[in-house]
């Protein structure tokens, strides 16, 4: 430690280093193809998604996914969710996190190699590069090509077609925030607000970057999943593992046939490093870089049947099955790895919280009422020597139809109300309130008392939609009789 | 210390040549490319700097070259919200205030500027909640002295109280008894027991008897022989609950013996129609508000704003 290493006095390594170019190799096989079917299923998702209809009716949009930020509403199918109700977001947001656990303990870092919008996106930019370009090996030539007429015109064009896609993507996320079909036709013609198209030009930006050039850059070095992933994997979770005591020594096929016995089947083809999105060597064994996508072990696993060898060399496995093979015992039942205790506490959180939405979503009313008393003046004496309280009362209408609504007031038995609207000489026990849809009607009351004594009253108001069975929410109050 | 790198036996990766404690740092260096664009950021700084005021001084922060500065954005912004109110002020200071409770819209419109209004005119004697003290008028009840319609609170704000040099101004005088010596000290206490008679506060007595004629010698012609008060010329309603300057036998005293003069600034010379407008729909509105009483002669004062109701 004390004294310099001779040997790396001109190290190759200084504090930064040229980021090294990943041309990943087309491969097929299961693991391919499960990509492909997520990349489809969740691209629709995310194209689909804003142009489905919903009817709702006369008073609330017909868009079945739509954040109205505008008006304060997140309508989501046939559920619609007020701003005081926004812990459903903040649930389904909680129930998003520990699912990532939940999958991430269970089966690793999935999410990083087939879901995650970076990964996603990515593959289709590569898919788009080696349609243009050609697989790994013409890409590679084309990027130490000199820059002439015919090198330019394919950058342009593939940096065009990326754009095209980037713009997409912008374009579709604008969409779940306002009608999708008017904010198209306003955002062709000019007229949509500046935000959406400064939206759409960031995101545009931001894909055409990420996807077409940052790629890995994102997953190693600005990410913090990977690095909370780390600290949640254990000895049971999947990981894409090169079988380094079946593999090693490496060694070609001419190398085996000459010393039997003594190469292992690994046979240093390189396949694995070439298809990886990443450009990393799994041989190396587990590390940031990796997002457990599997090409590795579709190009492996064709290999090894070309070899006329057992697939698996690189294989999703356990570090504990690793363990177990390596000591040449029988793997652990994947259901016994599957279902374990820290899986079945994530899970039980996870469908915990998950029923606990459903449960409130059921249970809650639509039809609000709150009120605040008046604090300056507390309390007003009347000539007649009665005391006359006020109170802002706002009633939540959040059903997309104009409802009537009666006030009923209990407890404060001498007491009786107006509205500001109506006056003292029809002043009763209730009122009834005509209320606009999917909005909140605010109205300021006045509760009169005869008794000056000075004491308080408590007393509650109650709404009733007037073609309902049942009062839907109360409201306790405090009534000043004076205080002199 | 950076010259201890050395090869790290199991991974094969140099360190960077730290030690702490017997641990080391692989050596994993960063894609150079991060590094332009941390010198990117930089660059953008100094830029920003030049287009937009950067270092404070004493007179505030010399503007940069885009000329931007925080206090025009706020002017811009409540020039565009004036504008955004003008036709509402246009509209308020051209319509008679009895026609005003035809417009609901408008009206709210009034009293919501009213309320903003309030809080800046009004509030240093009749306090944020309008509830006044001792000596000014509780807004939100239902007690007025000139009246509590629409066209007449107009008519007090745009000519006030016992304004010197203002003819039209609400003026009324009680006589100072005591300190003038119209009633000896004796016969004042009686009075306050004929008052506090009549307003529920005490039986009736012997005092309150004798005080009862005197009442009506010196008393009645404002007040009114029951005590109930006269609108038309300001005198407070003796027999109600509500108090200006208080109900207690030395305060109701005090006032006998020395009268009371309170004073509201007529607002007419002060602030423009709208707002005047504005102000008496918010003291309206508060809870005390009555309706106008026979609509001839709120209809005659349309044209000129109301100026003769109430006078």
């Amino acid at each position: 430690m004390s004294e310099a290493n001779p040997d790396i006095t001109d190290s190759p390594l200084g504090q930064y280093q040229k980021r090294k170019s990943v041309f990943p190799k087309a491969v097929d096989g299961t693991f391919r193809r499960l990509k492909w079917a997520i990349m489809i299923v969740t691209l629709a998702i995310y194209y689909i998604t804003p142009w489905i209809r919903w009817d709702r009716g006369p008073y609330a949009p017909d868009q079945a996914v739509l954040v109205d930020i505008a008006n304060r509403r997140f309508f989501m199918f046939d559920i619609e969710i007020w701003p005081h109700e926004f812990y459903f977001v903040a649930g389904l947001l909680v129930m998003a996190g520990i699912g990532l656990f939940l999958v991430t303990s269970a089966v690793g870092r999935a999410w990083c190699g087939y879901a995650c919008p970076q990964t996603v996106w990515t593959d289709l930019f590569q898919h788009v590069e080696r349609f243009i370009d050609g697989d790994r090996n013409a890409q590679i030539r084309l990027q130490n090509a000199s820059w002439g007429p015919k090198k330019i015109a394919r950058r342009l064009f593939k940096w065009g077609v990326w754009l095209f896609i980037a713009f997409w993507t912008g374009g579709a996320w604008i969409m779940y925030f306002a009608d999708a079909p008017t904010l198209t036709v306003d955002f062709w013609t000019g007229q949509a607000a500046p935000v959406a198209y400064m939206t759409v030009f960031v995101l545009t930006m931001t894909t055409f970057i990420f996807g077409g050039f940052m790629r890995e850059q994102v997953c190693i070095y600005m990410c913090p999943w990977p690095r909370i992933q780390t600290a949640m994997m254990d000895e049971k979770s999947l990981l894409v593992t090169y079988k380094h005591w079946r593999g090693e020594p490496r060694g070609s096929l001419k190398q085996a046939q000459a010393h039997p016995g003594t190469i292992g089947d690994c046979i240093d083809c390189n396949q694995c490093v070439a298809v990886c999105p990443t450009g990393i060597d799994i041989r190396e064994g587990p590390q940031i870089g990796c997002i457990t996508c599997a090409l590795c072990i579709d190009a492996c696993d064709k290999v090894m049947a070309q070899v006329d060898r057992p697939r698996g060399l690189i294989d999703y496995i356990t570090s504990e099955d690793a363990e177990q093979e390596q000591a040449g015992k029988p793997a652990t039942p994947v259901l016994k790895t599957l279902f374990r205790p820290r899986t079945i506490a994530y899970f039980m959180i996870w469908a915990g919280i998950g029923l606990a939405l459903l449960f409130a979503l059921g249970s809650r009313t639509r039809l609000d009422i709150s009120a605040q008393h008046d604090r300056n003046p507390l309390f007003v004496r009347m000539s007649d020597g009665s005391v006359r309280n006020a109170y802002t009362v706002k009633l939540r209408n959040m059903e997309s139809r104009p409802r009537t609504v009666t006030v009923t007031m209990d407890g404060a038995p001498d007491a009786s109300m107006w509205l500001s609207d109506s006056s003292r000489d029809k002043a009763a026990r209730s009122f009834t309130a005509d209320l606009t849809p999917d909005a909140v009607t605010k109205l300021r009351l006045f509760v009169v008392t005869p008794t000056g004594d000075g004491s308080r009253q408590e007393f509650a108001l109650t709404v009733q939609g007037n073609d309902d069975a049942e009062p839907s929410d109360t409201h306790e109050l405090v009534l000043e009789r004076g205080g002199q | 210390m950076s010259n201890n790198k050395r090869i790290d036996q199991p991974t094969g990766t140099e360190t960077v040549g730290h030690e702490w404690d017997g641990i080391e740092e692989l050596n994993t260096p960063l894609p150079r490319w991060w590094l332009w664009t941390f010198y990117a950021t930089i660059i953008f700084s100094i830029g920003y700097c030049i287009v937009f005021p950067f270092w404070p001084t004493a007179n505030g922060a010399p503007g940069g070259t885009s000329g931007w500065s925080s206090r025009d954005e706020l002017q811009k912004t409540l020039d565009a919200r004036a504008e955004e109110l003008q036709p509402v002020h246009t509209a308020l200071a051209t319509t008679a205030i009895g026609k005003l409770e035809a417009q609901p819209e408008l009206m709210q419109q009034a009293i919501a500027g009213g309320a903003a209004a309030f809080k800046v005119h009004c509030v240093q004697c009749h306090g944020s909640g309008a509830s006044g003290s001792k000596g000014y008028p509780n807004l939100n009840d239902d007690d007025w002295l000139w009246g509590g319609d629409l066209a007449t609170i107009e008519k007090t704000i745009i000519d006030g109280i016992r304004q010197p040099n203002h003819p039209e101004t609400r003026f009324s005088q009680m006589p100072a008894f005591g300190r003038d010596g119209i009633l000896s000290a004796a016969q004042i206490e009686d009075v306050t027991s004929f008052v506090r008679h009549i307003a529920g506060q005490e039986g009736a007595s012997a005092a309150s008897q004798r005080g009862q004629a005197l009442y009506e010698a010196n008393c009645a012609v404002c007040h009114g022989p029951a005590g109930k008060g006269d609108r038309t010329q300001g005198a407070p309603n003796l027999t109600d609950a509500i108090w200006l300057y208080g109900g207690d036998r030395e305060t109701i005293k005090h006032t006998i013996t020395n009268s009371r003069y309170g004073v509201m600034p007529a607002w007419g010379e002060r602030l423009d129609k709208a707002t005047i407008r504005m102000l008496a729909a918010y003291v309206h509105s508060l809870g005390g508000g009555e309706a106008a009483p026979t609509p001839q002669p709120v209809e005659a004062a349309d044209a000129n704003g109301g100026d003769n109701v109430g006078g």
